[in-house]
């Protein structure tokens, strides 16, 4: 060692020397962040060095962990499974439970609000029976529950009661096959009949083909059936198809979307609501009236001949009755009739220049077109009849489609508000587009050669005095024919399944 | 190999005599250069391209062939010079000492009485200390320099004439055997 040192001693005391003003240096100066020079020194060599080692270490643990001691992963594995089991269920049964709070919120703050009379139940049991859609709640005559009180959510109606117990009740599913409903389409005002199919969709029965429903329209109750308060959604449209003599539509109820629910409210006291405004795309458009000098005459100013057998027939009826002096609709009990008899063969042709329409009551008024309004036309309109292609815009109210609306000339004459929503002011009545079965002509059309083919729908055309004086029986589903049902609708205000003139 | 007929390199170590001094030149003369380096640029700012301590260390390692001896000058010398200076204290301690220990390892193997031998290794020692501050102060501080190869050239050369001339000088002060 000595003979070594003597060897290298001169590079030796070099590099001693070397190093410790190396160490003066860098215990001396700073860097421009005012840090020693011998910590940043220090930090630099140690640090990779540092580095290794933990990297070595990581590694040889890693791989100790990973691949020697694996003596117990296959129990950890296990207790991991148990636990994460646990967890799932616990996960389960906690959504369940926020579900039903959220429920029950919903239901708290809809009996709040709903100006109708509620008890909150529960159901508690279903009926038996594979096809028998009944549940049993937990309220019964000690409550107030009597046989044929609704069953209702905020989400829509669930059912009715069918048998009342002390403590509890027996509710017909609105899926059950015996249940129906008086139902009312948003948009259109077309009523018809909810029933229960046994599956999960409803359908809405006695709607005319010629009614326009549309997929994703809400449904409503209408209050005919005196069970269901007016204004409870019912259900959205899922499927609409053309049928003989009625349509073919499928409604999904929105009360039972979420499959049974648990919580229901049992109306004690129904009172009407208003059935909910249609979307935007439903609401009143105003179109201007035609530019001056246009002097191209509307295609439908001219009174048309045109329209369907009922048509025809509905003019034969009312020009009979105003020969005879008759109002339909406005004879008392045991008045006598009109004498049919001189009617002859219905449906026959009319004789040229017979009125179409008689000059009653109970057709649109022309007067009540201003004067400047254009020509009056014919004066049916209604949910049925849009203007006809190519016809020449004319200032009126687009209004959307009600039943009894606007234009639409009832011979009954039930409708009040139809000779005032007819011709607005500074309107004109709307032209004829395409006649409806139930639309008389305007005064004046000339008349038209029609075959002697009887009606066929049995509208109000083949007998439109009687049947506007039954009303629907109480207590049970109003279930009206498409013209009947329009003529039969109650205007605003007035309760669903009232007397009916 | 000969020059101007006389001998450069010897052909051993016993060949070259070690010079001798009194010890108070060994303390006299380095401060005397670190006081002309500190103070006189600062009434005669021509002179300061004078590397004084530079030559003072390149000339007792060369005189005295003793590394150890060479490198312990340069390490005083250039840490005196750093204590007046404003860089960090070392930086020209281990230049110097550097300059020491290399210039006393080639004392050994050439005749250092010879005048231009001289003037060559007080060119290249001036080069070698700047070049070798230059890479502490980038490698070390972190110090952004440049390097000018030209100025520097020229200096070494100016301070290689006025290191013959101080060589000369000194060479008075050595101890006549």
């Amino acid at each position: 060692m000595e003979s070594l040192l003597n060897r290298y001693r001169n590079i030796t005391v070099l590099l001693l020397v070397i190093m410790a003003q190396l160490v003066l240096l860098a215990v001396s100066a700073k860097n421009p962040d005012d840090v020693r020079f011998i910590r940043i020194w220090t930090v630099t060599a140690v640090t990779p060095v540092a580095r290794i080692i933990e990297g070595l270490r990581g590694g040889s643990t890693g791989f100790l962990h990973n691949y020697i001691l694996l003596h117990d992963t296959n129990q950890e594995n296990r207790r991991l499974r148990s636990e994460l089991d646990r967890m799932k269920m616990e996960n389960v049964f906690l959504k369940n439970e926020l579900n039903t709070a959220d429920r029950a919120k919903a239901l708290q703050v809809f009996q709040q609000h709903t100006p109708s009379r509620t008890v909150a139940a529960t159901i508690i049991a279903t009926g038996a029976g594979s096809s028998s859609k009944v549940v049993f709640v937990d309220r019964g005559t000690v409550s107030g529950v009597q046989r044929g009180m609704a069953v209702v959510t905020p989400d829509g109606i669930v059912g009715k009661v069918i048998a009342a117990y002390p403590t509890a009740s027996q509710v017909l599913l609105i899926t059950d096959p015996d249940f129906a409903a008086g139902v009312v389409t948003q948009k259109s005002q077309v009523h018809g009949t909810l029933k229960g199919q046994g599956t999960p969709q409803c359908k809405v029965d006695y709607v005319a083909f010629e009614e326009k429903v549309e997929p994703g329209e809400w449904v409503y109750t209408s209050g005919d059936d005196r069970i269901f308060p007016r204004g409870f959604p019912v259900g959205i449209v899922k499927a609409v198809r053309p049928g003989q003599p009625f349509k073919e539509i499928l409604v999904e109820p929105s009360g039972m979307q979420r499959g049974l629910v648990e919580d229901v409210l049992i109306l004690i006291e129904g009172v009407h609501q208003p059935i909910p405004e249609a979307p935007a795309g439903m609401q009143p458009i105003y179109i201007a009236t035609p530019p001056p000098g246009n002097d191209s005459t509307p295609a439908s100013a001219a009174p048309s001949a045109s329209g369907t057998e009922a048509d025809r027939l509905r003019a034969q009826y009312q020009a009979l009755g105003a020969e005879q002096k008759h109002t339909y609709g406005d004879n008392p009990p045991g008045t006598k009739p009109a004498d049919f008899t001189r009617l002859g063969n219905p449906g026959a042709a009319v004789p040229p220049g017979y009125p179409l329409g008689p000059a009653g009551k109970n057709l649109p008024a022309p007067a009540a077109a201003p004067p400047n309004s254009p020509a009056p036309s014919n004066a049916e309109t209604g949910k049925n009849s849009p203007p006809a292609p190519g016809t020449p815009p004319v200032a009126r109210p687009a209004v959307p489609a009600k039943n009894g609306s606007a234009g639409t000339a009832p011979a009954t004459g039930k409708n009040p508000a139809a000779p005032n929503m007819a011709a607005p002011p500074r309107t004109a009545a709307p032209p004829q587009a395409e006649a409806g079965k139930n639309s008389p002509s305007a005064p004046g059309s000339p008349p038209a050669t029609r075959p002697a083919a009887p009606a066929k729908n049995g509208s109000a055309g083949t007998a439109p005095a009687p049947d506007k004086s039954d009303p629907p029986p109480a207590g049970t589903p109003a279930i009206h024919p498409p013209d009947a049902a329009r003529r039969l609708n109650p205007p605003a205000g007035t309760p669903p399944g009232g007397q009916l003139r | 190999m000969t020059y101007s007929g006389e001998r450069i390199l010897l052909s051993s170590q016993r060949e070259g005599q070690v010079s001798r001094f009194q010890k108070w030149v060994f303390l006299a003369v380095p401060l005397a250069a670190v006081l002309f380096q500190a103070y006189v640029p600062t009434f005669f700012p021509v002179l300061s391209f004078v590397e004084m301590p530079l030559l003072v260390v390149v000339y007792f390692a060369i005189m005295r062939r003793n590394q150890i001896s060479g490198l312990t000058v340069g390490a005083l010398v250039g840490l005196a010079q750093d204590s007046l200076s404003k860089s960090p204290l070392g930086m020209f301690g281990i230049v110097n000492t550097l300059v020491g220990y290399f210039a006393a390892s080639v004392g050994v193997r050439l005749d250092v009485e010879h005048g231009l031998i001289r003037l060559l290794l007080g060119f290249f020692f001036y080069v070698f200390h700047q070049f070798l501050y230059w890479v502490m102060s980038r490698a070390l501080l972190g110090q952004q320099m440049t390097f000018d190869w030209t100025r520097t050239a020229m200096l070494a050369a100016l301070n290689a004439v006025v290191g013959v001339a101080l060589f000369h000088m000194l060479d008075k002060l050595k101890e006549r055997t």
